[in-house]
């Protein structure tokens, strides 16, 4: 998922919600809304979750093609000394 | 006579006022306001420094004035450092700033006031121009030091929330000459390296000359032209810099950056989550309602007849067939007459008969045409015979029949005197019918025909 789908599942979800907070759909229909509803809050909390938590530098070779490379605080630290 | 006066020549003299001038005064403070500021085209600044009752001119070449933090102008009351110089040409002394400084105020607090008014001025730090946060940032590029604090206070601000993020940190320096130049690049590299949500250019506390970096106006500018979100934190919380005012949010600190993105992150997980219980809380509800009206139902009299509602089915589906029998029937008689119409229509329109009525008129046009001819013919005839009849009553030949001869010599020639003949002349006589050879027998002078 992109951050643009990311952002539509999240404007249709609360769509959702919100029509069936207002009462006005069949049963059939709400029932329908209701899985769409729970398919699109699994994806947009998986989507948030799966975020990696990672740590880069960005580096430049001498052609100025960009990089990266990990990097933590302590390794940081030390090449910084 | 002998002149033993000492005279001097203008530049013998000028070269002795220089070399005193330059000697007394090598390097000195001075103070003054600035007045009649100008840039040459070589890019030398020339100003005259004046009191009220006098005046100094002076001159920043280029290469000073690139150490000169603010930008001097008129009226500004300044401490210039230097030391005078003759310029022999056109006999005036100037002082040669090396240092300038404006009085009062601190230099850089004044190039600070002056870059602010002129981006304020472009509009570059307009509300307008403020970008929101994202609502759900995963990736995330830092400008600063790897070695510094700031990235220390940031990261741990993230680690203690547990939030996941992607940080890629583009090492600049943050202070110094190179730094506004690093600082620089490394926003158009962020911006490069594509796919980041915010953008935090972040530095700890330090001097106003520390910070300095962040008042420079290429920092400023490359802010403004990031195409992702920039998160301004430079310094502590009084801290305030030029690139403060140009990013789209200014971070009280480091930490508080960190903490503007982590809750931008944590509110859009809370929203999922609320959306969530309302959603599966609703849909209980609803079912709840259901079950109550089903149970109703349940206990209601149609229930007790439980054929009735198919007899009334069937009636609707009888009614229903009869009328659209009744309707298939009507749209069919509707069908067949405008098949009708259309087929008249057709016919009326047919090529065939087109060619039949186009025969036609071609043999009304011939017969026009021939009978015209005749008509034209006969009235040449009629117009022939008449001209004739003119013809002949005006020929000489009608006049014979009358009685009337003609009279010719044997050439032809009409005889019309009697000198056209004599006594024994052959003549021809021309009557009505017939022609009389004849000859003269006596030729008078004079007849008795009475004299008109």
């Amino acid at each position: 998922m992109t951050d643009l789908k990311f952002e539509d599942a999240l404007a249709r979800l609360e769509e959702i919600v919100q029509t069936l907070e207002s009462g006005n759909l069949p049963l059939d229909e709400s029932l329908k809304a209701f899985e769409e509803g729970i398919r699109l809050a699994r994806s947009c909390a998986k989507y948030l979750e799966e975020a990696e938590r990672k740590i880069e530098l960005l580096t430049k070779d001498e052609t100025g093609l960009l990089k990266t490379q990990p990097w933590s605080l302590e390794s940081g630290a030390e090449e910084g000394k | 006579m002998t002149d033993d006066r000492h005279v001097w020549t203008v530049s013998e003299l000028t070269a002795r006022i220089k070399e005193r001038l330059e000697a007394e005064f090598p390097a000195f403070w001075v103070e003054g306001e600035i007045s009649n500021f100008r840039v040459s085209n070589a890019g030398h600044a020339y100003f005259t420094l004046k009191e009220e009752t006098a005046s100094l001119k002076a001159v920043l070449f280029k290469g000073k004035a690139r150490r000169v933090r603010f930008e001097p102008e008129d009226g500004l009351h300044v401490l210039a450092f230097g030391g005078l110089d003759l310029y022999a040409q056109r006999g005036e002394y100037q002082l040669v700033v090396e240092l300038l400084e404006p009085k009062g105020l601190g230099a850089l607090q004044l190039a600070f006031e002056q870059l602010k008014a002129k981006l304020a001025a472009e509009g570059l730090f307009a509300p307008a121009r403020k970008r929101p946060l994202p609502r759900f940032p995963r990736k995330l590029g830092i400008v600063t030091s790897p070695g510094g604090a700031a990235i220390r206070d940031i990261l741990q601000i993230i680690s203690r929330r547990f939030a996941d993020l992607h940080i890629v940190i583009a090492p600049v320096r943050v202070q110094g000459e190179e730094a506004a130049g690093e600082i620089v690049g490394g926003i158009q590299d962020l911006n490069r390296l594509g796919n980041l949500d915010v953008i935090i250019i972040a530095r700890g506390g330090g001097s106003l000359e520390d910070l300095w970096a962040f008042n420079e106006e290429a920092v400023a500018r490359a802010i403004a032209h990031s195409k992702v979100p920039i998160i301004s934190a430079v310094g502590h919380e009084t801290d305030v810099t030029i690139a403060d005012f140009v990013a789209d949010l200014r971070a009280p600190t480091p930490s508080g950056a960190a903490e503007l993105v982590v809750e931008e992150k944590e509110a859009v997980a809370e929203l999922v989550a609320d959306l969530y219980d309302r959603l599966k809380r609703v849909v209980i509800q609803r079912i709840a309602r259901h079950r109550e009206r089903v149970e109703s139902l349940a206990r209601r009299r149609v229930l007790t007849d439980p054929a009735r509602p198919v007899r009334d089915l069937e009636r609707r589906l009888d009614d229903l067939a009869a009328r659209l029998a009744a309707g298939l029937t009507a749209a069919r008689r509707e069908a067949r007459h405008r098949a009708l119409l259309a087929t008249n229509s057709l016919l009326s329109h047919s090529p065939l008969a087109r060619i039949s009525s186009t025969t036609t008129l071609l043999e009304q046009l011939d017969g026009r045409l021939s009978s015209g001819i005749r008509h034209s013919a006969e009235r040449v005839r009629h117009r022939l015979r008449t001209a004739v009849g003119q013809l002949d009553s005006l020929s000489p030949l009608a006049v014979l029949r009358r009685g009337y001869s003609l009279t010719r010599l044997p050439s032809g020639e009409i005889v019309r005197s009697r000198r056209q003949v004599g006594a024994g002349s052959e003549i021809e006589v021309l009557l009505h019918e017939g022609t009389l050879g004849a000859r003269v027998t006596e030729v008078r002078e004079r007849d008795d025909r009475p004299q008109v």
